[in-house]
């Protein structure tokens, strides 16, 4: 049986990120800090309420700061390396490898949130939640981080250095979030027109995953994320690509 | 099996290869030579499809790299410059994940990853950390990369840049070695590899071809080639004559156009034959041995010049250049 050069590359991306530390680290921050925000910051405790927003709440914010780093060597480390010259002369297309670094990553994100599963099992053994709610949350931010990684995707391909393109990405999802945060759209509010608050929330991760994490899965919200996805990606060709043409 | 047809690449304002056409064909290794930034590993990266032209075409076994690149790809293995790898991977995992981007699976994936190894001299390091290797080491982990689907063509971007004389040799004679069977085209700047390892060489200077021939033929535009040169022991005592009468009686001889006094001790003349299709240098040589012979000269070397790959490069990638 041969192998899609997909997964082969998949394969080797995720024995990449756990030959290193990087796919520990990233795990253990992950769950301390989700741990850290969703008992002692949120007070999931002290709520009295079975459900498990308090942990998703944050999601998006966590997100900014660990899906970056997770994305930013994708394509950086190719291009400092200069394996990007090997893997690109291989014959394959271009797009099974951009496909195939980006699912591995994404699996080593969704191991870390599926690691959180303790979450769900003390809600369920304190009370009565919602577990169809908490479902739907867990594949929002499934594709939220999806939608967040692809960007960094992107914005690793830009450049050799890590640094610079884990700030870049940083920055781009900073947007991505606040133009539907709560505060923005009222600061947005007081001058602006509603119709160019509905459109800049459009855009916004935040929107869309309010609506999932309120236990509705609609299929506009999960079509802006994969959108967003096959978005970046195909950016991320293009930068591939126009950086060779030079 | 390589065809490269007036292969052009811009960028900005920098033209980095400009208008480069030749052809490889099976059981040959053609060297590809030039001075540092003169366009060899652009050229390489068209070649290969890693970037694209900005004008022009390359087809490798009859396949247009641009048109039909995965086709294309499968032919050919390529050793990048600076022989980069996965270094978190070991030797055995990279081996293998090159053979299966390459469509090996199971058995013959195996196999594959052993005839490399064996090849490279990497059986030894297979489980180790390629991060751990030396450099040769790495660069052979590139290379068994390269060969791992036994191609029939096969790139390489200065196969043998950072390498010890050992390797380097060992490098060479693989390449000697597949090139009885292949195409194949390397660059470097070690003249002293072309003449071990090409049938043929090329040399590109600012993006353009200004020398395409066998090394021969190359060293044969060199100034000194078809030159015979004669060194005598110095104690002139010891024979009739100082250095002006040799020199007068070489510069008799009907053959010599002219001579040049290259050292003094040892008298070291070098003579130029007249530039006459039936008078050859061998010609010439035989005549000095006999002037030598009749003179009772203390004769202590007397040989033919073929000409120096090194003095040709000079002259023609730093001819149009001084001032």
């Amino acid at each position: 049986m041969k192998t899609s050069p997909v997964i082969t590359i998949a394969k080797r991306e995720l024995g990449g990120y756990f030959a290193s530390p990087i796919a520990f680290v990233f795990i253990v921050i992950f769950l301390l800090l989700s741990g850290f925000f969703t008992f002692m910051v949120a007070g999931f405790f002290e709520n009295g309420e079975a459900t498990l927003t308090t942990f998703f709440v944050w999601l998006p914010w966590l997100y900014l700061f660990l899906v970056p780093a997770v994305g930013m060597r994708m394509w950086s480390e190719e291009r400092r390396l200069g394996t990007i010259e090997l893997l690109l002369t291989m014959p394959i297309a271009a797009w099974q490898a951009i496909l195939g670094k980006f699912l591995a990553s994404w699996a080593v994100i969704a191991l870390a949130v599926l690691l959180t599963f303790p979450f769900v099992l003390t809600v369920n053994f304190l009370g009565h939640p919602d577990n169809g709610v908490i479902f739907a949350s867990y594949l929002g931010s499934l594709l939220m981080a999806g939608a967040y990684l692809a960007i960094s995707a992107m914005t690793s391909a830009l450049t050799r250095n890590q640094v610079i393109s884990f700030i870049l990405s940083v920055v781009l999802l900073l947007f991505l979030i606040v133009a539907g945060w709560t505060p923005v759209v009222n600061l947005l509010g007081q001058w602006a027109p509603q119709w160019l608050i509905n459109i800049v929330s459009t855009f916004s991760v935040m929107t869309h995953f309010a609506s999932i994490q309120n236990g509705v899965i609609d299929s506009r919200d999960i079509l802006f994320f994969l959108s967003v996805i096959v978005f970046a990606l195909f950016t991320t060709s293009v930068i591939l690509h126009s950086h060779r043409a030079g | 099996m390589i065809q490269v047809q007036n292969l052009k690449k811009v960028f900005g304002p920098k033209i980095a290869v400009d208008g480069v056409s030749f052809a490889v064909k099976k059981g040959e290794v053609l060297g590809f030579l030039g001075p540092n930034g003169a366009g060899k590993s652009t050229t390489m990266r068209m070649i290969t499809g890693f970037i694209p032209p900005s004008e022009g075409s390359v087809s490798i076994g009859g396949f247009d790299v641009a048109e039909n690149p995965i086709v294309a790809k499968r032919l050919f293995g390529y050793l990048p410059e600076n022989a980069p790898s996965y270094t978190d991977m070991t030797v055995q995992g990279f081996l293998n994940f090159a053979a299966e981007l390459r469509g090996f699976a199971g058995k013959a994936k195996e196999a594959a990853v052993e005839r490399v190894a064996e090849m490279c001299f990497l059986g030894s390091v297979l489980a180790q950390s390629i991060e751990t290797l030396s450099k040769g080491y790495k660069h052979r982990v590139c290379f068994a990369q390269a060969i791992i689907h036994d191609p029939e063509v096969l790139i390489m971007d200065e196969p043998t840049e950072g390498l010890d004389p050992n390797q380097k040799h060992e490098i060479r004679t693989l390449i000697r070695r597949m090139g009885e069977t292949k195409a194949i085209i390397f660059s470097t700047h070690i003249l002293e590899e072309v003449e071990a390892a090409c049938s043929r060489a090329i040399i590109i200077d600012r993006g353009k071809i200004v020398a395409n021939g066998t090394p021969r033929e190359l060293k044969e535009r060199s100034q000194t080639a078809g030159t015979v040169t004669l060194v005598l022991a110095d104690a002139y005592g010891a024979f009739d004559g100082s250095a002006t009468s040799v020199r007068g009686k070489i510069d008799n001889l009907s053959r010599v156009e002219k001579t040049v006094i290259v050292a003094e001790s040892p008298f070291t003349i070098r003579v130029f034959p007249k530039a006459n299709p039936d008078s050859s240098a061998d010609d010439l040589a035989d005549a000095l041995g006999q002037l030598v012979v009749d003179q009772r000269w203390p004769i202590r070397e007397l040989r033919r010049e073929e000409g120096r790959l090194d003095e040709v490069f000079r002259s023609i990638t730093l001819s149009d250049r001084e001032p």
